[in-house]
């Protein structure tokens, strides 16, 4: 029996029913639903943000078609259910892969779309929304939006990074990118310090993310490995490898990821790597998609769940303080885990009116829910945020506060307005409190 | 298996099965009764890989047309190296209890309206001396049950019909495959309360991708069902009829 959760598994709700969409021609029909609704997915938001307690759901992950595909230029038009890892199938074997793609494969293209999903191109490729080139809205007015950059623009930019909040997306059309084969050619770099993350050069590279430890202290502060590719020119060849996937089949035991566990894991995996630079090429899963090789690790947290964190501060000179300043509490709280994942975001433009990356330094992080300790520890590093203008990702929150999501997101009046009365979340009800 | 006839396409089932075969550059021919979802298959099975999609729009609550869709079909895919008949619904077992119209109505759809499929196709196959005949029927034709014997014994027959037909055709050189699936999430089993013997239907036509594939005769899906199909049967009539199954 299916199970409507999100992917840190807190908090659980109950919703009072879930439609299931099979066709375009049999979209629920909204006037007939008393409470409120909200599409989903495949659940892989951390937190709230794909849930609507104790109101209703609409399963859209059966709106699964691919409506046509441009092999020459690089174009694919497919339903919102339609999920990233099925995409790269069809499109890898004719040269395109997905222009922008979060740490994870399995989230369909609405999801995409609602959260304005980025990854470990920002700096050189923008958001997922800056690639989308139409969809279709459909509106509790009874009436369908073809939005575009052209049509519809207000609903357009309303529903990119809009949280699925303006309406249904039923299908939609974005660009691709071109690439020569499935691979990357990549540089794994070790760091000592967090200090030195800021040093070190992505210029050149499309792809860029570091790893660091959160539990390392004192000169280990944050130490890490700075990953950084491209996709493979045209003179890699090489066998490609078979997908496999590992399950992770029950909820872990409390005891399995605490401060000790990780603390011996991170200090292991930071020295899987003996020379300080290593070079090699890659199938491109392991390398945008190394989690997604354990299907459902999210319960290695087990029954309790996790909170997931991103934030990002602004270049404004005092960056690499406050990441030395946030990563050295965390340490020193001890209620880390092993995931903790630092990148810069650069300047290019999503269309989304509640996009969330901006030029700076982004930060994301996974916490074993510990009850009050986890929550002081986030309003902690909410007042640091907040006191250096940047923003909490609300695909990943569980728990921000109506006041800081309102500093985060000063134009969320402005969006509001485009918020289908007939629609709402768990999230949006809570920071809007 | 290149050239495929797909009867029943919209079905859940079905259309899971020919994403497989899409995959692998097939030509498809798809034969179910709305225009509209057969043209959102078409679009997305091309996607996937197939060669080529066509569709024919057919009911199969009448008898006929039947012809004029296989010879539609060998046209335009220029032959046909198997078929896969999985159409049918799920008939209201108190209703048709009350109404022997609606009894026979049902019977037709998920049982004459088969063989006379299967008398058309085996002709066919028998001629051209090769190929794959794969049918859905399902667990429930396996023994007759109060809750559900209209659907069962409908389904029943047809089994019984795919083992002669089987057996005419295997010195022929046709290979006949009978699907059994148990308990499938589709829209056809919507209404009912799912329990954790429920499987998805793409789970199933993986099975079915496979079994075609392989030659096999008869297959429960998923595997377990074998083995509980066998206790069913295997309880005596005196026992089995005063059960509430």
């Amino acid at each position: 029996m299916k199970k409507y959760e999100s992917w840190g598994r807190y908090p659980r709700v109950e919703h009072s029913r879930v439609e299931r969409v099979l066709w375009r021609d049999g979209l629920p029909h909204l006037s007939n639903i008393a409470e409120t609704v909200l599409p989903y997915g495949y659940g892989r938001s951390y937190g709230d943000s794909c849930l609507n307690e104790a109101a209703a759901l609409i399963d859209m992950s059966q709106l699964n078609r691919f409506l046509a595909f441009d092999a020459e230029r690089g174009v694919l038009k497919c339903e919102a259910g339609v999920r990233f890892d099925e995409i790269l199938k069809v499109i890898v074997p004719h040269g395109w892969f997905l222009p922008v793609t979060p740490g994870t494969k399995f989230v369909s293209v609405g999801g995409a779309i609602a959260n304005d999903v980025h990854g470990k191109n920002h700096h050189s490729a923008g958001t997922f929304g800056c690639h989308v080139r139409q969809f279709e809205l459909v509106r509790s007015d009874g009436k369908s939006y073809i939005c575009s950059p052209t049509e519809n623009t207000d609903l357009f930019k309303a529903t990119i990074g809009g949280l699925g909040l303006t309406g249904i997306v039923t299908w939609a059309e974005f660009s691709l990118k071109k690439i020569h084969n499935p691979f990357i050619e990549m540089e794994n770099i070790k760091f000592s310090h967090v200090d030195d993350f800021f040093e070190i050069s992505d210029e050149g590279f499309e792809s860029v993310v570091s790893w660091i430890d959160c539990t390392a202290t004192g000169k280990n502060l944050g130490r890490g490995h700075f990953t950084r590719g491209n996709h493979a020119g045209l003179h890699i060849t090489k066998e490609t490898p078979g997908e496999m996937m590992l399950p992770f089949p029950i909820d872990a035991p409390q005891f399995l990821l605490n401060n000790f566990t990780v603390k011996a894991f991170n200090s292991l995996y930071y020295h899987r790597q003996i020379p300080q630079k290593k070079s090699a090429v890659v199938h491109y899963n392991p390398f945008y998609y190394p989690l997604d090789m354990i299907d459902g690790w999210n319960k290695m947290y087990g029954k309790r769940g996790f909170l997931q964190y991103q934030y990002v501060i602004p270049f404004n000179g005092n960056e690499k303080a406050v990441t030395r300043d946030i990563v050295g509490r965390i340490a020193k709280a001890g209620t880390a885990s092993f995931l903790a994942v630092l990148k810069k975001f650069g300047d290019i433009q999503s269309p989304g009116i509640m996009s969330f990356p901006r030029p700076g330094v982004t930060l994301a992080l996974d916490f074993s829910f510990g009850g009050n300790k986890t929550l002081k520890l986030l309003k902690e590093l909410d007042e640091i945020i907040m006191e250096n203008n940047g923003a909490v990702y609300p695909a990943k929150d569980a728990r921000m506060s109506p006041e800081s999501f309102k500093k985060y997101f000063p134009q969320w009046e402005y969006f509001s307005q485009f918020i289908d009365p007939k629609f709402s979340s768990s999230f949006w009800r809570r920071v809007t409190a | 298996m290149k050239k495929i006839l797909v009867i029943g396409a919209t079905s859940a089932i079905a259309n899971e099965t020919a994403k497989l075969f899409a995959k692998d550059g097939a030509e498809l021919f798809l034969v179910g009764r709305s225009g509209d979802k057969l043209q959102a298959i078409e679009a997305d099975l091309k996607v996937r890989g197939a060669v080529r999609v066509a569709s024919h729009k057919l009911d199969f609550t009448q008898l006929t047309g039947y012809e004029e869709m296989i010879e539609a079909s060998i046209n335009t895919l220029g032959g046909m190296d198997a078929v896969l008949i999985a159409h049918g619904t799920l008939p209201d077992q108190k209703a048709c209890e009350e109404s022997p119209e609606k009894m026979l109505e049902e019977y037709t759809v998920n049982c004459t309206s088969f063989l006379k499929l299967l008398t058309l196709l085996g002709n066919y196959f028998e001629k051209q001396g090769k190929g794959t005949i794969a049918v859905i029927t399902s667990v429930a034709g396996d023994r007759g049950r109060q809750s559900n014997y209209v659907y069962g014994s409908a389904k029943g027959a047809v089994s019984l019909f795919l083992q002669g037909l089987r057996n005419r055709l295997a010195p022929k050189g046709v290979h006949v495959l009978t699907i059994k699936p148990g308990f499938v999430d589709t829209p056809m089993t919507g209404h009912l309360p799912k329990n954790p013997l429920f499987v998805s239907a793409q789970k199933i036509a993986k099975g079915i991708y496979s079994a075609m594939k392989s030659g096999k005769d008869v297959v429960y899906l998923p595997g377990f069902w074998k083995l509980i199909m066998g206790i069913i049967k295997a309880v005596p009539e005196r026992i089995f009829k005063g059960l509430k199954l």
